[in-house]
């Protein structure tokens, strides 16, 4: 490492990387050349559109609320209700906006997004904790109902659903597997190195303070509701992102139904189990909850496949999801990614143990 | 009111009165604090000490009677105006930031100094790096001053009780304040411990010019470090003088140390 050591600390060699250099450690460039360069061209159809698309569009999801959940310790259950503005929002303005090229058609519809997460927002200056989780609630039930009962939302369709425009960028078609891939991975790319920026400035340090002593905050003067409405706005604003990616990028044909309460509570089972106030934990849980069903539903069809029958082992397959859950929040209620951080400490040693 | 000319006084108190549903906390208190010297406030528990804190960084609203802070007249003061006016503090009961490290929790103090906007630092654009930069060099000052850098990234939940009070003062010295009000910096430590903390208050006082208001129980301590003692006993101050001044005040050994029988 290239810390650069003081005289009175022994503590900065051992500092985390981001404490005493800016630049991107190797694995995460060569993660980054591998989901560039390689798996477009490796992955099937399969793999992209049913694995790695809704692994990345989950991951920017739980980026978004843990901005809000993790970081400023505002508990949020409405997580589906900002994914489907955004997708409204975005099929609005892809519609009724001609011409208006992709890229900004999102950051349109993540813009309208922050906007209603900042109205939803306003009540977390009086009231907390339990009591503003409900007001979330409240925001997931309204939300869902007014994509339902207003037809302009759906372009007055029958079906009430809203299908994925023409996904082109620069005349180029983004339709294709690889082309949607391309699109959510370069989306996720740029949306967490600015998480990453945020989390790691004065933003996100007021935003932590916040979250660890809201009283203390204000008092060595930081403008808690202000930062709190900050935080509703720019985790709508992900939250909205992801929700657009969702309706286009993979399900192709969204209603308000897509986004309802259980998506919630999958978003917020994502950065509890990936870990709370971490980046990276995000994309662990992301993994975690999309990619292990698919594992044990293999596994199960590997090991019983024509033996038991396919009713029990869908039902056995959520009871071994959701015993390894319980499991692994009880061997370390920080997440996954802490159990990583601690088996990399450990490998880290090895073989010396102290 | 007290004969030192008002000139000189940083901090005027001014027949304040508190009270919470009819009991008095605090009744008709004046005196004032002058420039850069120590002040300590003493008094049995329950004695209105750290709700007088509380009135003077704008936590509690004064029932009556209005405080002067560099010749601005005050009746209520917010909390993020106090701040923003150089009034720094720490808690009796720590309240610091236990899940952040020991330079963010120090960072934190800054925010009111912060000039860079939110887009500037979401793309880590120019300015935001200098300002951080900047930020980065007050902080590590900080740190070498209290003598903190072996626990730079520690988080603070995890660090002794002693040391969690350090951290503390120097979150409220980052940010240079010209007024330092102190909720019992030495509670709960040993005697080594409370050595070391009064020469850090004595070091900001003199090396920092900062004004500090501090409560404290230990006499031994309050006699050795402050300028100024002011003695309060049920909301009421019984004593206001020098060290020497107070300890032979026969009304303050009655109320605090106790009459002689």
């Amino acid at each position: 490492m290239t810390a650069t050591s003081h005289p009175l600390s022994a503590a900065v060699d051992n500092a985390p990387v981001e404490l005493v250099a800016r630049h991107l450690p190797w694995p995460l460039l060569v993660l980054l050349a591998t989901a560039f360069g390689v798996l477009p061209w490796l992955g099937n159809d399969y793999w992209l559109n049913a694995i790695l698309i809704p692994f990345l569009v989950l991951s920017l999801a739980g980026l978004g609320l843990n901005l809000l959940t993790g970081y400023t310790g505002q508990t949020s259950v409405g997580a589906a209700g900002f994914m489907a503005v955004g997708a409204f929002a975005t099929y609005s303005l892809l519609l009724r906006v001609p011409g208006l090229p992709l890229p900004l058609a999102l950051l349109g519809g993540g813009l309208i997004a922050a906007a209603v997460g900042f109205l939803f927002g306003i009540p977390s200056s009086r009231i907390k904790g339990f009591y503003l989780m409900v007001t979330t609630l409240a925001a997931q039930f309204f939300l869902e109902w007014v994509f339902t009962k207003f037809p302009w939302f759906y372009n007055y369709s029958s079906s009430g659903t809203i299908s994925a425009p023409r996904l082109e960028l620069f005349g180029y078609s983004l339709a294709s597997p690889v082309g949607r891939y391309l699109l959510v991975l370069s989306t996720v790319v740029l949306l967490t190195w600015v998480a990453v920026n945020l989390v790691r400035s004065q933003v996100g340090r007021n935003w932590m303070a916040i979250r660890d002593m809201d009283t203390a905050a204000a008092v060595i003067g930081i403008p808690v509701d202000r930062y709190k409405r900050l935080a509703f706005a720019v985790s709508s604003f992900y939250l909205g992102v992801a929700g657009a990616l969702w309706a286009f990028a993979y399900l192709g044909t969204a209603s308000a139904g897509s986004f309802d309460i259980n998506r919630s509570f999958q978003i917020l089972f994502i950065i509890i189990i990936g870990g709370m106030g971490s980046i990276a934990g995000n994309f662990v849980g992301a993994a975690f909850i999309s990619l292990l069903p698919i594992f044990l539903n293999q596994a199960g069809q590997w090991l019983f496949g024509g033996h038991v029958d396919a009713g029990q082992l869908q039902n056995l397959q959520k009871i071994i999801f959701g015993a390894l859950i319980i499991t692994f929040l009880i061997k370390e209620p920080e997440g996954l990614i802490r159990l990583l951080d601690n088996l990399r400490e450990r490998l880290r040693v090895w073989p010396l143990r102290f | 009111m007290s004969s030192v000319p008002s000139i000189e006084a940083i901090l005027e108190v001014r027949d304040i009165s508190l009270s919470f549903k009819g009991v008095k906390a605090i009744s008709g208190l004046s005196f004032d604090v002058r420039r850069g010297e120590i002040c300590a406030l003493i008094g049995p528990n329950g004695a209105g000490k750290s709700s007088l804190l509380n009135i003077l960084n704008g936590v509690y609203r004064p029932d009556s009677g209005e405080v002067v802070f560099e010749t601005e007249h005050f009746r209520r003061i917010h909390p993020l105006e106090a701040a923003r006016r150089g009034i720094g503090r720490t808690f009796q009961n720590n309240a610091l930031f236990k899940k952040m490290g020991v330079l963010d929790n120090l960072l934190t103090g800054l925010s009111r100094h912060m000039r860079s906007h939110f887009f500037e630092q979401a793309f880590g654009l120019p300015r935001a790096r200098r300002e951080a930069q900047q930020f980065r060099e007050q902080a590590e000052g900080i740190l070498e001053f209290l003598e903190l850098q072996p626990w730079r990234e520690v988080a603070v939940g995890n660090l002794a009780y002693g040391l969690q009070k350090r951290v503390e003062l120097g979150r409220a010295l980052i940010a240079g304040p010209r007024l330092l009000l102190l909720d019992e910096p030495m509670a709960g430590m040993n005697a080594e411990e409370k050595h070391e903390m009064s020469r850090f208050i004595a070091d900001v006082n003199r090396d920092l010019g900062t004004t500090v208001v501090l409560i404290e129980h230990d006499i031994g301590v309050v006699m050795g470090l402050s300028d100024h003692v002011v003695v309060l006993d049920y909301g009421r101050k019984v004593g206001d003088g020098t060290p020497a001044e107070v300890q032979v005040n026969p009304e303050v050994i009655a109320a605090y140390l106790g009459t002689r029988h």
